[in-house]
C-alpha cells in the first residue's frame, strides 16, 4: 500500500482546506474584493516558505523516498498560454469560487452538487485538449 | 481556547500557509509535484480521451497517485466540515458578510458555498447554469491551457521562482477580477 499515503496526505489537505475556509465561495469573493487579508496571507506564506524548502532542497541535492534526487522543473518561457489559460481560469475561480482542490473536498463538505462542478471542469480540460493546435501558445 | 476549538477552526492563515506548503514539500519527498489540475486530465484519459485527442494519449496511471490524493481531499472536506465540526461562524470579514446580506446571501454564517446559488435546484436556472457548469467549464478549460491551477503556479511554481508562473497568476487575477467586479453584480441580479 505505497499509495495509501497519497490518500492520507489528501485528507489532511481537505481538511486543512475546509478549516481554513479556502474553500469557502465567500471567501474567494473577499479575496477579489479586497475586504481581507486571509487568502492573501495563506496563499503569500505558503508560497514563502515553500520557496524557502525549495531552495534548501537545491542547495543541499536533496533526495526523495526513493532515493532519486528531487528535480523541479523549469516552466516552458513562453507567454500567451500563461496569460490567456491563466485569465480564463481566474473567470472559473471566481465563479465557482473554487479551483480544483477545493471543488473535490465542497463535495465532501455537504456540497454534493459541486460533482456538476467537477464533471464539467473535466469537460473544459477535454475541450482544450480537443483545441489545443489551434490555440495560440 | 481549548484544543478542540482550535482545531474545529477557523484556522487562521498563519496556520494554513505553512500547513499547504508542508503539503506540497511533503509531495516533492514523496517523488510528485503538486498540481491538482493534472488530476482533471488524468480523468479525461482513463474515460477515453485518448481514442479521439492526442493530448490524452499518455501514460494517465502514472496520476494514479494524484486521483488517490483528490479522492482524499473529498474525504477530507467530509471530516473536517462534518466531524471536526465548530461552533463557530466563519471567520469572514464584516465588509463581505455586509456585501453578502445585502444580496440575500444569507448563508455566509454557515456554510461554504452559498445554498442560494449552488444546489441541486438552482442547477437548471440561468444562475446556477454560469455559475456550476460554465464557472467549471472555465476552470478545466483555463487551468489546462495555463497548464496548472492555484497548486501548480501559485504555489508550485511561485516557490521555484517561475516567471511563466507569475504571469499566470497575475492571468488568474484579471479573470477573477473581471468577475467580481463586473458581471458578478448581474448574475447575482438575474
Amino acid at each position: 500500500m505505497k499509495q495509501l499515503k497519497f490518500i492520507l496526505l489528501g485528507v489532511f489537505f481537505g481538511i486543512l482546506f475546509t478549516k481554513s475556509e479556502v474553500i469557502s465561495w465567500y471567501r474567494i469573493q473577499e479575496m477579489f474584493r479586497f475586504q481581507s487579508f486571509h487568502m492573501y496571507g495563506i496563499i503569500g506564506s505558503a508560497v514563502v516558505l515553500g520557496a524557502l524548502g525549495t531552495a534548501l532542497i537545491k542547495r543541499w541535492r536533496l533526495k526523495d523516498l526513493y532515493g532519486n534526487r528531487i528535480v523541479l522543473q523549469d516552466k516552458a518561457r513562453t507567454w500567451p498560454r500563461y496569460l490567456i489559460g491563466g485569465t480564463i481560469f481566474g473567470l472559473g475561480w471566481a465563479l465557482t469560487g473554487a479551483c480544483p482542490g477545493p471543488m473535490f473536498a465542497l463535495v465532501g463538505a455537504g456540497h454534493p452538487v459541486f460533482l456538476v462542478v467537477i464533471v464539467s471542469a473535466i469537460a473544459g480540460t477535454w475541450a482544450y485538449g480537443a483545441l489545443r493546435d489551434k490555440l495560440p501558445h | 481556547m481549548s484544543v478542540w476549538e482550535a482545531i474545529t477552526g477557523p484556522w487562521p492563515w498563519y496556520v494554513a500557509g505553512p500547513l499547504i506548503a508542508g503539503v506540497y514539500l511533503l509531495l516533492l519527498y514523496f517523488g510528485r509535484s503538486f498540481g491538482i489540475s493534472g488530476s482533471l486530465r488524468a480523468m479525461c484519459s482513463a474515460l477515453g480521451a485518448g481514442r479521439r485527442v492526442e493530448f490524452f494519449r499518455f501514460d494517465w496511471k502514472g496520476q494514479t497517485w494524484n486521483l488517490l490524493f483528490v479522492a482524499g481531499t473529498l474525504i477530507g472536506g467530509f471530516v473536517g466540515h462534518f466531524v471536526l465540526a465548530g461552533p463557530e461562524a466563519p471567520g469572514l470579514s464584516e465588509a463581505l458578510t455586509t456585501w453578502a446580506e445585502e444580496r440575500g446571501l444569507e448563508s455566509w454564517r454557515t456554510g461554504l458555498a452559498p445554498v442560494e446559488l449552488f444546489s441541486w435546484e438552482a442547477l437548471l436556472t440561468p444562475r446556477g447554469l454560469i455559475l456550476m457548469v460554465g464557472g467549471g467549464f472555465l476552470v478545466g478549460f483555463g487551468s489546462r491551457y495555463a497548464g496548472g491551477c492555484t497548486s501548480g503556479h501559485a504555489i508550485s511554481g511561485l516557490s521555484n521562482l517561475q516567471l511563466p508562473s507569475l504571469v499566470a497568476v497575475i492571468g488568474f487575477f484579471i479573470g477573477g477580477l473581471l468577475v467580481t467586479w463586473f458581471l458578478m453584480p448581474h448574475i447575482l441580479a438575474l
